[in-house]
C-alpha cells in the first residue's frame, strides 16, 4: 500500500509544479498587473513587491526564487491590501471555508448516501422515485440559483433563517451549508444508488442470503463495501467542486472565506493574491484527489494486495 | 420453421436492429420523452428568436422600469424596462450555443484521442492516457477563473476553456469502450477475415462504442451550461451587451427582494433545460444499456 | 422418511411480456444419505425449483403457483421469510457455480466462513474461528492458519470452491443443494471437487441435491437422477435405471449427446498441411518483466484433411496455439508453415490473401458476432472482401451458405440478438466457411452451448468438414468430445506439448502422467465407453 501511495505522490509532484509554473507565467503576462510597467502602484507596495519578487533579476531566476519562497511557505504580500500578506489572508479565510466545506460535505454524504442506498433497495418504486427526483432537482438547480431562492424563501418571506455572515448569528451556517452541499448530495445519491444496485445483483449477495443472514446485514455488511466505492472515488472531484462552489456561496451569503477572497482578488486584480491562492488551493485539490484515489483503491482488496501489503 | 424458402435477400423480413430496440425502449420512458420534446422546443425557439421575440433585444422602457408579469410583458420587465421574455430568449441562444458548441469540441477531441489510444494500445496508449491523467488532476475551475481574469472575457476563449476541461472524460470513456470492444471475439473475427484496421474501426468498433458516448454527450451539455452560467454569475463569463441565463440570474439575485420574477424566470429556464437534458440522458442510458437480449 | 418431499411444485415469472412457467408441477424426493441429481438444460427450471423452495427467488417477478416442499415435516413454501432465514445456512445449505463471483471479494475468507455460525448458533468469535479452521482442513485447504485471513481472489478456482463447501457445511446442515458446482472448473479440479462432495456426503450422511446440465458429471456420484425439461420432470430413476435403461426420448437424447467412442483413424497418412516448429508465444507484462509463456516450444504437424484435437485445461495454451497459427496474436519465436509458406513472416496483402485460406470459429456465440450487423452483413463481408462474389451474385452466395449451415433463409436480415445460442454459432460457422478456407481452427466451439445443441453443432461441423474438404484444428477442454471427433489428439499442459496420439492409443495406453490424470478425471467413465 505504501508503494502505491508513494507512486501517486510522485505523480502528484509534476502536477503541482505544472500548476505553479503555469500560474506564475500567466500572472506575469496578464495585462494591467503589477509586473507590467503601466499600472500606477503605491510606492510602499511597489517597494515591497520589488524586494519580494526581485524584479531586477532575469525571469527564470525570479521563477526559481519564487519556488524557493513557496518551499518556505511564503506567498508574498498582497497587492491590494498594503501591509497584509497573502499568507495572512489565506490564514484568515481558510478556516472559514474549511468549515463550510466540511458541513457541506457532511450534508452531501449523509443525506445523499442514505437516500441513494434506500432508493436502491426498492428500484422503480416510490421509495426510489422520490429521493431520485429530489436528487435530479438538486443537480438541475445550481447553487447560485438555489442560494438566492433559499434566501428568498427562508430568509425573507418566512424569516426563519439568517441570510448572511458566518458564526455571528446562530443558524447562519445552515443555509450556506445546504446550498453548497445540495448538488453534491444529489450526485452522491445517484452514485450510491447506482453502486448499490450493481452490487446487490452480484452473486455473492445471493450467497449471503443463502447463509440465512437477515436482509439488513446483507445490505450493510455485504452490500455497502462494494457499493460505496464509486462514492469514495467521487470525493476527490467533489472536493474540487466544493471549493469552486464556495466562490459562489460565500459571495451570496457574505461569508469571509477563502473562496470569496479569491473571487474578489480576481476582480480587484490582486495578482499576488490570485497567484498565491491558486497555488495553495490547487495543491490542496491535488492532495485530496490523491487521498480519495488511495482510499478507493484500498477499499478493493484485489488492488490492495497488488501493491504489496 | 420455414415452409417455403426465399430466393432473394430482399424477400426476407427485416430484423430489429439494436438501435431500433433502444428507440422502442426510450419511447416507453415518458420522462425522457418529455425531456426530448422540451429540449427540441427550446432549441427551436432559440434558433428562431430574432424573428419571434416579442420585443427587440435593446428595447428599453425607462419610464416603465421593473414591472411584474402582465399582458404586454408576459414575464415582466427588468430595471431598464426591457422585456424579460425577450432577454431570456436571447440569453438562451447564448447559453445553449455555448453548451452545444463546447460539447462538440470536447466530443471531437475526446473521441478521436480515446479511439486512437484504445485501438493502438501499448506505448502510444500509455503516453496518451498519462497525459490525460495529468491534465485531469489539474484543478480546472481555478484555471478557468484565472484564464478569464488574465485574458479578458472572450467568448471564444470561454468555449475553448470549457471544451478543454470536458474532453478528458470523453477520451477516457472512448478509450475504455474501444479497449473492451477490441478484446471481443467479433473484432478478432474481423481481423482473422483480413479486414483492414480502418474498416474494422469504422464498421465494427465505432458503431458499438457509440452507446456510452451518446449518453455522456447528452449529460455533458448540461454540465457545460452550468459551467458557463457559473462563470457568468461570477462576472467572469459572458459580458454585456450579450446576455446569458447565468448573467440574468446574477442580476435577478441582486434585486430579488423587490423583483423576484427577475430571478425566478431565468432560473426556471435554466432549470427546465437542465432537467430535460438530464432526463433524456438518463433515458438514453437505460435504453442503450442492454447490449442485445442476453436474458 | 424422505428428507425433502416435493409435490407438484409450480413457479412462474410475471413479466411485462407475459407469464413464464419456469416450473410446471414437479414432484420428487430427496433421501437423507443419498445424492439426488437434477439434470436439465438452460431454461429447464432446475435451479429455479430449488431456489424457490428456500425463498431465494425474488417475488415479484417470481410467483409460487402451488405445490408443497416438505422438509423435515414443515412445508417450506408456507414459511415466512424470517422462518426460512432460520433454515437457510443452518439446516439447508447451498453452494453455487462460480466461486469467484459467489464469494464476497471485499471480505476475508475467514469472516465469510464464520458468518453462518455466528448467525445461527450461539458461539463466540474464537470458537467460530476455530471451527472455520477445522472445516478448511476437512475440505482439503492447505495451511488454513495462513490462508484464513486471505481474500477470495488470492485462492485458485478449486480452492475457492472448497471454501464455499466449507462455508455450507460449517453448520452441519441436513441438506446440501449444489448448483452446478463444478461447471466453472477445469476437468482435473472438477474430479477432485466431485470426489470431495461425495466423500463429505457419505461421512456426514446428509442429503445432497446436485444440479447440473451434464449427465456425465453426475454419472459417478448420483444415486437418484431426475431429468427436467421445460419446467417438467420427464424421467426419474436411480443411476442404473437412467444410464442403462432410459425411457424418455429426451433422456435418450441427453445420453446420446455424450460422446463415448473414438473416431476411426484415417487409413492413409497424407502429407502435412501445417507444420509448427518450436512455436513460442510469450506475453510480457509491460514493465514488470513477468512473462507468461502461453506456448512454449511446441512442435507438431497437421495433416491435410485431418481433424487434429488440441486438449488441455485453462492455461494450457491451447487457444493461444490456434491464434498463433492464424496470426491473431504475435508469435514470439518459431515457425508456422502453411502449405509451404511461412505464415509468421507475412504482412500486408500477402497476409490478407493467406487469411482467406484459414479461418476460425470462436467459443462464445454471443460475443463473436457484431451485434449491429445482420446475418447478411456478417456472411457477405468476407466474401466481398476477398472478391469471391460481386454485387449481383452475393445474394445467392449468402443464401447458399445459410443452407449449408442449416439456417432458415428467411432469417437472413435478422440481427444476432434475435437468434438462440446454437443458431448464432451456425452463423459463426457460416462466416468462417464463407471464403472456402482449407483450414479451420475451432476454439471450443460448443462449450457455451446446451448439451443437446452441442451434438447438433458437432454433427454439422463434421458434415461440413467432409463436404468442404477441411483440415481442422479442434481445441477443447473436453477430452470425450475431442476423442469422438479427432483423428489425432495433442495433450497440452502449461504451454507444453505433453503427449500425442490417436484417440484409442491415448485412452488405452497413456504414456505421460498428466495424460493419465486427465483421463481419470473424465466424469462418467465408469458407465460409458
Amino acid at each position: 500500500m505504501w508503494r502505491f501511495i508513494g507512486l501517486r505522490l510522485l505523480q502528484a509532484i509534476p502536477v503541482i509544479l505544472a500548476v505553479i509554473t503555469v500560474t506564475f507565467f500567466l500572472v506575469r503576462i496578464a495585462p494591467g498587473g503589477p509586473f507590467s510597467a503601466e499600472k500606477a502602484v503605491l510606492p510602499e507596495v511597489k517597494a515591497a513587491l520589488e524586494a519580494q519578487y526581485r524584479l531586477d533579476l532575469p525571469l527564470s531566476e525570479q521563477y526559481v526564487a519564487y519556488l524557493g519562497d513557496l518551499a518556505q511557505g511564503e506567498f508574498g504580500p498582497s497587492f491590494k491590501y498594503p501591509g497584509r500578506s497573502v499568507n495572512e489572508l489565506i490564514g484568515a479565510g481558510l478556516p472559514v471555508t474549511a468549515e463550510l466545506g466540511f458541513y457541506a460535505l457532511l450534508v452531501a454524504i449523509l443525506i445523499g448516501g442514505t437516500a441513494g442506498v434506500i432508493a436502491s433497495l426498492r428500484p422503480n418504486s416510490p421509495q426510489d422515485y422520490i429521493p431520485m427526483t429530489a436528487a435530479m432537482i438538486g443537480i438541475c438547480i445550481p447553487s447560485f440559483l438555489l442560494g438566492p431562492l433559499l434566501v428568498l424563501v427562508f430568509g425573507i418571506y418566512l424569516d426563519w433563517l439568517p441570510v448572511s455572515g458566518w458564526g455571528d448569528i446562530p443558524g447562519d451556517k445552515i443555509l450556506p451549508a445546504i446550498t453548497l452541499g445540495s448538488a453534491y448530495a444529489a450526485y452522491i445519491a445517484r452514485l450510491s444508488r447506482a453502486g448499490m444496485l450493481e452490487v446487490m445483483t452480484q452473486d455473492y449477495i445471493r450467497t449471503a442470503r443463502a447463509k440465512g443472514l437477515p436482509e439488513w446485514q446483507v445490505v450493510i455488511k455485504h452490500g455497502l463495501r462494494g457499493g460505496m466505492i464509486p462514492v469514495v472515488a467521487f470525493l476527490g472531484p467533489a472536493f474540487a467542486g466544493l471549493l469552486a462552489g464556495s466562490f459562489v456561496v460565500e459571495t451570496i451569503f457574505q461569508i469571509p472565506g477563502l473562496g470569496r477572497f479569491y473571487v474578489q482578488a480576481a476582480f480587484n486584480r490582486d495578482y499576488t493574491m490570485i497567484l498565491g491562492t491558486t497555488v495553495f488551493l490547487s495543491t490542496l485539490i491535488v492532495l485530496f484527489n490523491l487521498l480519495s484515489d488511495v482510499l478507493a483503491a484500498w477499499m478493493n482488496p484485489r488492488l490492495r494486495s497488488q501493491f504489496g501489503e | 420453421m420455414v415452409t417455403d424458402t426465399i430466393t432473394d435477400i430482399a424477400e426476407a423480413e427485416k430484423g430489429t436492429s439494436l438501435w431500433q430496440d433502444a428507440w422502442l425502449r426510450l419511447r416507453k420512458n415518458r420522462l425522457a420523452l418529455v425531456g426530448l420534446f422540451m429540449l427540441l422546443a427550446f432549441i427551436v425557439i432559440a434558433i428562431l428568436t430574432p424573428w419571434i421575440a416579442p420585443y427587440s433585444y435593446e428595447a428599453q422602457n425607462l419610464d416603465l422600469g421593473a414591472s411584474p408579469p402582465s399582458a404586454e410583458h408576459w414575464l415582466g420587465t427588468d430595471v431598464f424596462g426591457r422585456d424579460v421574455l425577450t432577454q431570456i430568449m436571447y440569453g438562451g441562444r447564448v447559453s445553449l450555443a455555448v453548451g452545444f458548441l463546447a460539447t462538440s469540441v470536447a466530443l471531437i477531441i475526446g473521441v478521436t484521442w480515446g479511439a486512437i489510444a484504445g485501438y493502438v494500445g501499448g506505448r502510444v496508449d500509455a503516453v496518451m492516457m498519462r497525459l490525460v491523467d495529468m491534465l485531469y488532476a489539474l484543478p480546472f475551475m481555478i484555471f478557468i477563473v484565472l484564464l478569464m481574469v488574465v485574458f479578458g472575457r472572450n467568448i471564444l476563449l470561454l468555449f475553448l476553456a470549457i471544451g478543454a476541461v470536458e474532453w478528458l472524460t470523453m477520451a477516457r470513456i472512448m478509450r475504455g469502450q474501444v479497449q473492451s470492444l477490441r478484446q471481443q471475439e467479433f473484432v478478432e473475427a474481423a481481423i482473422s477475415l483480413g479486414l483492414s484496421p480502418s474498416t474494422i474501426i469504422r464498421r465494427h468498433l465505432i458503431p458499438n462504442a457509440l452507446g456510452p458516448i451518446i449518453v455522456y454527450t447528452t449529460l455533458t451539455i448540461p454540465s457545460v451550461m452550468l459551467l458557463e452560467a457559473f462563470l457568468s454569475f461570477l462576472g467572469l463569463g459572458i459580458q454585456p451587451p450579450q446576455t446569458s441565463w447565468g448573467l440574468l440570474i446574477s442580476y435577478g439575485a441582486e434585486t430579488m427582494e423587490e423583483y423576484p420574477w427577475l430571478l425566478i424566470f431565468p432560473g426556471m429556464a435554466l432549470t427546465l433545460t437542465l432537467f430535460s437534458l438530464n432526463f433524456l440522458g438518463d433515458g438514453l442510458r437505460d435504453a442503450l444499456d442492454v447490449r442485445g437480449s442476453k436474458d | 422418511m424422505a428428507l425433502l418431499d416435493v409435490n407438484d411444485l409450480a413457479v412462474s415469472f410475471v413479466t411485462r411480456n407475459g407469464v413464464n412457467k419456469a416450473v410446471d408441477g414437479i414432484s420428487f424426493t430427496v433421501e437423507s444419505g443419498k445424492i439426488t441429481a437434477i439434470i436439465g438444460e438452460s431454461g429447464s427450471g432446475k435451479s429455479v425449483a430449488c431456489y424457490s423452495m428456500l425463498g431465494l427467488v425474488p417475488m415479484p417477478p417470481g410467483r409460487i403457483d402451488g405445490g408443497t416442499a416438505v422438509f423435515e415435516g414443515t412445508d417450506l413454501l408456507q414459511q415466512s421469510e424470517s422462518q426460512l432465514r432460520r433454515i437457510r445456512g443452518r439446516d439447508v445449505a447451498m453452494i453455487f457455480q462460480d466461486p469467484m463471483t459467489c464469494l464476497n471479494p471485499f471480505m476475508t475468507v475467514g469472516k465469510q466462513l464464520m458468518e453462518p455460525l455466528l448467525i445461527h448458533k450461539d458461539v463466540s468469535r474464537d470458537e467460530a474461528r476455530q471451527r472455520a479452521l477445522e472445516l478448511m482442513d476437512e475440505v482439503g485447504i492447505r495451511d488454513p492458519q495462513l490462508t484464513i485471513d486471505n481474500y477470495p481472489h488470492q485462492f485458485s478456482g478449486g480452492m475457492r470452491q472448497r471454501v464455499m463447501i466449507a462455508m455450507a457445511l460449517i453448520n452441519e446442515p441436513k441438506l446440501l443443494i449444489a448448483d452446478e458446482p463444478t461447471t466453472a472448473l477445469d476437468v482435473t479440479i472438477q474430479a477432485q471437487i466431485l470426489q470431495l462432495i461425495a466423500n463429505l456426503q457419505k461421512k456426514r450422511d446428509i442429503g445432497v441435491i446436485f444440479i447440473s446440465h451434464d449427465l456425465a458429471v453426475v454419472a459417478d456420484i448420483a444415486d437418484q437422477i431426475v431429468v427436467m425439461q421445460e419446467g417438467r420432470i420427464v424421467e426419474a430413476g436411480d443411476r442404473a435405471g437412467i444410464f442403462e435403461n432410459a425411457q424418455h426420448p429426451y433422456t435418450q437424447k441427453l445420453l446420446a449427446a455424450i460422446p463415448s467412442d473414438s473416431k476411426t483413424p484415417m487409413p492413409e497418412e497424407p502429407e502435412a498441411l501445417i507444420t509448427v516448429d518450436n512455436l513460442c508465444t510469450w506475453f510480457g507484462d509491460g514493465n514488470k518483466g513477468e512473462i507468461v509463456k502461453a506456448v512454449d516450444d511446441v512442435s507438431f504437424e497437421i495433416r491435410r484433411g485431418e481433424v487434429l484435437g488440441l486438449v488441455g485445461e485453462s492455461g494450457s495454451g491451447k487457444s493461444t496455439i490456434g491464434r498463433s497459427i492464424l496470426r491473431l496474436v504475435p508469435v514470439t519465436s518459431g515457425r508456422v508453415e502453411f502449405d509451404g509458406i511461412d505464415v509468421t513472416g507475412l504482412e500486408g496483402n500477402a497476409l490478407k490473401n493467406m487469411r482467406k485460406r484459414m479461418q476460425m470459429i470462436f467459443q462464445d456465440p454471443f460475443a463473436s458476432l457484431n451485434p449491429r450487423m445482420t446475418v447478411y452483413d456478417t456472411l457477405a463481408e468476407p466474401i466481398l472482401l476477398h472478391g469471391l462474389a460481386d454485387k449481383k451474385t452475393i445474394g445467392q452466395a449468402v443464401l447458399k451458405l445459410m443452407d449449408d449451415v442449416g439456417l432458415a433463409r428467411a432469417f437472413v436480415r435478422k440481427y444476432p440478438h434475435e437468434f438462440s445460442g446454437g443458431q448464432r454459432q451456425r452463423i459463426a460457422i457460416g462466416r468462417a466457411l464463407a471464403t472456402r478456407p482449407e483450414f479451420v481452427v475451432a476454439d471450443e466451439p460448443v462449450s457455451a452451448l446446451d448439451v443437446t445443441i452441442q451434438s447438433q453443432i458437432l454433427d454439422l461441423m463434421q458434415e461440413l468438414g467432409r463436404e468442404y474438404g477441411l483440415t481442422m484444428l479442434f481445441v477443447s477442454h473436453d477430452l470425450a468430445v475431442v476423442r469422438h471427433l479427432a483423428d489425432r489428439i495433442l495433450v497440452l499442459h502449461k504451454g507444453e506439448l505433453v503427449e500425442q496420439g490417436t484417440g484409442d492409443s491415448l485412452f488405452e495406453n497413456p504414456q505421460q502422467e498428466y495424460t493419465r490424470q486427465l483421463l481419470s478425471a473424465i466424469p462418467g467413465r465408469s458407465l460409458l465407453a
